[in-house]
């Protein structure tokens, strides 16, 4: 019977990651309103947006395929069952056994394959730009982000995030060059696959700086819905990756009581909060890159991961 | 009633060569050309069964046939390692056979495909189940003849006479490297037999020349670079069934002869020759994957996505190497177990991958990109079967090509504890380039399958394709259920892969899989590393049906068709959809340059000048331009300068043989 808490945990977890994902794309959304001085839209607005769009008629191309309807559902499946793997209030949930971190990367890439498909669905040139520069920034992307799984896992003998974000918050792990290197990395990799500025504006109406948002253009109504609650169960799942990982502080384990759990749960909030502050933060102070400057950004990540993987392969100390 | 199984394994192998000369007499004869692919469809499989059955039942057998040369015999083995490639080769041969009864009725040299098929899947069955150098190279060669004749069948179209001459060139390359490889491991006494190999190995002197050769013939046949050129000319000029076959199946049978000669005869291995596979292994995968997705012939991507995948299989079979020289048994099965499973995993998906793009081909008689389009609505199932091999061959979960990759990303993971220097400089670097070719291969068959058979139609051949035949999709679905069952359930095949693993790099294995909670796939230990495909399916699936239902209780149902939006300027042309060029573009701007040279002239009109712009594109092919052409040159230029040989008077004739003899029995007196 010791099981029955955790499962019901697990579905805690999910429901928490769909009920929160709105908000954070609300809260950066204000905060960069408030610094630009603007009074901006409410922090529950995404909500109303989303069921706004849910009520609203699908209008399809007449040539859009089975493929085109059913992409939103499994970008939307994918992103949350790799949501459902990250530790965020609590570690060692019985899910999270099932996939480790390359599984989260590989079921990430998973949703990224349907939409770039889906914007190739109805065969206008715009789903083709997105599409396009979408597989070239996640060409870069991808082994950047297996580079920062190497290197956390090196450090904790294991692919398994419970383990890593253990490890990391009790190990005397210290502050290691490689762990600095990876964090950088890991940004460098979320603003990217987020579509975020500096490598796409989510608020872009000009469709050639478009790279997310002209995969999406032909959508509509409750299919909208759902790849805009999947791109914001994204920023969640990166946030909460990046808490996890690298500020493993608070966290609860596997069979703890509901104290250690409130505290988790508290702790998981305030490093949302934090993580999405300090996004809007970064999107107003710099600018977008051009397009073909990604490669040079996604690169630098690479190699940063690389380098920090390369320095925990010949360090002579802690690793068994 | 105890029927040995290689002896059943070896009826039915002589029953394709009998079908095969009987195709052969019969030519003429359109009932007994139709004959040829509903027999070698059960023969095969029933190969293939007897490779399973030998796996699970473990064990091994040997016998000695009275063929060949006669103070050698023909010897044959039925291992544990034999098995595994039989049954690849029987169940790829019978997938392929079943997929020609339905493309077979309609193609145009019939008389020049039938009697080589059977030859084919003989020859290759013979490779793998061959006990001595001479009836290996035997079969070795006769597999290269009959694949060639099969490459040659259609010989009118243009390219495809220099694609057979240059897989006929390549071919005999790598049978000297093997031949060659097989003389220094049969060492002074002359032993071909390869149990008197083993029980020679510890003795071997050069061992480490015969894996430089043994990778240079296996890898020429493979498709390691630099020596892969000749795969994206043949693979593709082939017809669909014998090109599934090339990419699927002989290319694993030419990674049996690695894995026979590297893990086998030659004894234990030393770390310096896994440095040397790692090395090419990796460029391998990355320069496949950069050449796939410039293509714009789909059968030619897929021949170069067949490269990439063997350099995978080969960076497996490194570690292997790596890990078994230092004596780390567990994480030598774990990268062997990786390498097996990947090769089983590509027979799987590419074989379904050419299948579908043979179906194309078929339908609508464009290989190109550039003049397919739209063809999810005009054949739905083979658009959803080839978009189950793409999911496949990009590693996505739950499909097979996760779980192999997965594994061998497991076996990087682990090769920090790998005390040799180099290798903990290239091991990260490899894995990098791994991951590097994991992303790539997901952007070349978003392209290849977004640009074909997505979008709209680019010619009226596509406007008009119609679905193919039952045994064509038959073949498929097989297939395609496959790759999703490996994906779902790797804990058995893992497990039936045990034997051939602990046969090749010793050892204990990895711990049986059958016995873990859930299904779930624990390679080292649970604190490790865990995977559990099923429950991924499980709830990927559940995930999206639970959304879908959701949204349609809480939403509105419905659904409008309109023309397309394309930001209010919506352009009824096809022409301005994305080409597969255009799709490429900005990979070619990150990565072309360095690999390539890609070169990109665009030339405009002044202001006001209605005439046309002009784009083109130039790609350089380094391998071609610094390999091959300089050695075609030098090759020329000698055979010129030999040429005088010919027309020499008898007195120089002469000089010439009593030279000869002089120098012969100068090195025989050195000999002794």
């Amino acid at each position: 019977m010791a099981l029955n808490p955790a499962y019901l945990l697990q579905g805690l977890q999910m429901a928490l990651a769909v009920a929160l994902a709105p908000l954070l794309t609300g809260l950066v959304r204000l905060v960069k309103a408030r610094l630009l001085r603007r009074r901006g839209p409410s922090i529950l607005q995404p909500y109303r947006d989303l069921l706004r769009l849910i009520r609203k008629e699908a209008v399809i191309a007449e040539n859009a395929s089975w493929l085109f309807r059913a992409a939103p559902y499994l970008i939307f499946a994918a992103t949350w069952v790799a949501m459902a793997l990250v530790p965020t209030f609590a570690t060692g949930l019985p899910f999270s056994w099932s996939a480790d971190l390359i599984a989260i990367v590989a079921l990430l890439g998973s949703a990224r394959f349907f939409q770039a498909l889906a914007g190739m669905d109805v065969g206008t040139s715009f789903g083709g730009i997105g599409s396009s520069r979408e597989v070239m920034i996640a060409s870069l992307a991808e082994p950047a982000m297996l580079m920062v799984a190497f290197t956390v896992s090196l450090l904790a003998h294991s692919t398994q995030l419970s383990t890593i974000s253990e490890t990391l918050q009790y190990s005397t792990v210290g502050l290691r060059i490689s762990v600095a290197m990876v964090l950088v990395a890991l940004i460098l990799v979320a603003l990217a696959e987020n579509a975020r500025i500096p490598v796409d504006n989510p608020a872009t109406h000009l469709e050639l700086t478009m790279i997310h948002e002209a995969m999406v253009l032909e959508y509509s109504g409750r299919h909208l819905a759902m790849i805009e609650f999947g791109a914001a169960l994204k920023l969640l799942l990166y946030v909460s990756l990046i808490g996890a990982i690298f500020m493993p502080v608070g966290m609860a384990h596997a069979g703890d009581g509901p104290g250690a759990l409130a505290i988790g749960f508290g702790v998981y909030l305030a490093k949302l909060a934090g993580g999405g502050a300090a996004l809007g933060v970064l999107e107003v102070s710099i600018a977008k890159m051009r397009v073909f400057r990604v490669p040079e950004f996604l690169g630098s990540a690479f190699m940063l991961g690389f380098l920090a993987t390369l320095l925990l392969f010949v360090s002579k100390g802690g690793l068994r | 009633m105890d029927l040995s199984l290689l002896s059943l394994a070896l009826y039915a192998v002589g029953a394709l060569f009998a079908l095969a000369v009987a195709a052969a007499v019969g030519v003429r004869s359109k009932v007994v050309l139709g004959l040829v692919y509903p027999l070698s469809a059960p023969i095969a499989g029933l190969i293939g069964a007897l490779g399973v059955a030998s796996l699970l039942r473990g064990g091994l057998e040997s016998t000695v046939l009275p063929l060949g040369l006669p103070w050698i015999g023909s010897h044959f083995r039925l291992d544990a390692l034999s098995a595994l490639f039989l049954a690849i080769v029987g169940l790829g041969g019978c997938a392929a056979s079943v997929y020609a009864i339905g493309s077979g009725r309609h193609e145009p040299a019939p008389a020049r495909v039938a009697p080589f098929f059977p030859a084919f899947l003989a020859a290759m069955s013979v490779v793998v189940l061959s006990d001595d150098a001479f009836t290996f190279l035997a079969a070795w060669e006769f597999m290269s003849l009959t694949s060639w004749a099969l490459v040659m069948a259609h010989h009118r179209e243009p390219g495809n006479t220099f694609a057979g001459y240059v897989y006929f060139v390549m071919a005999s390359f790598g049978t000297l490297a093997l031949l060659l490889a097989f003389a220094l491991l049969a060492g002074p006494g002359g032993h071909y037999a390869f149990g008197a190999i083993r029980a020679d190995a510890g003795s071997q002197r050069l061992a480490g020349l015969v894996l430089i050769l043994a990778l240079l013939g296996a890898g020429s046949k493979a498709g390691l670079a630099p020596l892969h050129v000749w795969l994206p000319l043949a693979h593709p000029a082939a017809p669909s069934h014998v090109s599934a076959l090339m990419s699927g199946v002989m290319t694993k049978v030419a990674i049996y002869g690695f894995i026979r000669i590297a893990f086998d005869l030659i004894g234990g291995p030393q770390a310096w020759w896994s440095l040397v596979v790692l090395a090419v292994a990796a460029i391998t995968a990355v320069m496949g994957l950069l050449y796939a997705v410039m293509q714009e012939d789909l059968k030619r991507l897929l021949a170069y996505s067949t490269v990439e995948n063997v350099g995978i299989v080969f960076l497996g079979l490194s570690l292997a190497l790596a890990f078994k020289a230092n004596g780390m048994s567990e994480a030598a099965a774990l990268a062997m177990t990786a390498a097996l499973l990947h090769a089983i995993n590509h027979a799987a998906f590419k074989s379904l991958l050419f299948f579908g793009a043979g179906s194309v081909l078929f339908a609508t008689g464009k290989r190109s990109l550039d003049a397919l389009g739209g063809l999810i609505h005009r054949m739905p199932a083979t658009s959803a079967l080839f978009l189950v091999g793409a999911a496949a061959i990009s590693a996505l979960p739950p499909f097979n090509g996760f779980v192999s990759e997965w594994l061998t990303f497991q076996a990087v993971l682990v090769s920090p504890q790998l005390p040799q220097w180099a290798l903990k400089f290239l091991t990260p670097a490899a894995g990098a380039m791994l991951a590097l070719a994991a992303a790539l291969a997901a952007a070349c068959f978003v392209r290849a399958f977004g640009v074909g058979f997505l979008g709209r139609p680019r010619s009226s051949e596509a406007a008009e394709a119609r679905e193919v035949d039952g045994f064509q999709i038959g073949a498929m679905a097989a297939l395609a259920v496959a790759c999703l069952l490996i994906g779902v359930l790797p804990g058995p095949v893992i497990d039936a892969l045990s034997p051939a693993v602990r046969q090749a790099v010793g050892g204990a294995g990895l711990a049986a899989q059958a016995g873990k909670a859930w299904l779930t796939l624990v390679p080292i230990s649970d604190s490790r590393s865990s995977y559990n495909g099923a429950l991924v399916f499980l709830f990927v699936t559940a995930s999206a049906l639970i959304s879908a239902s959701l949204v349609r209780a809480i939403a509105s149902r419905a659904v409008r068709r309109a023309p397309a939006w394309d930001c209010g300027y919506p352009d009824p042309r096809p022409v301005t959809q994305y080409t597969a060029s255009s799709f490429a573009q900005p990979l070619r701007r990150v990565f072309g340059g360095m690999v390539f040279r890609a070169h990109e002239t665009v030339e405009m009109p002044p202001p006001g000048d209605p005439s046309p712009a002009r784009f083109a594109v130039r790609l350089d092919d380094l391998v071609w331009d610094w390999l091959y052409a300089p050695i075609a040159l030098w090759v020329g230029k000698a055979a010129e300068r030999l040429n005088r040989l010919q027309f020499l008077t008898i007195r120089q004739y002469l000089t010439l043989v009593f030279a000869a003899l002089v120098l012969l029995l100068a090195m025989l007196s050195l000999w002794r």
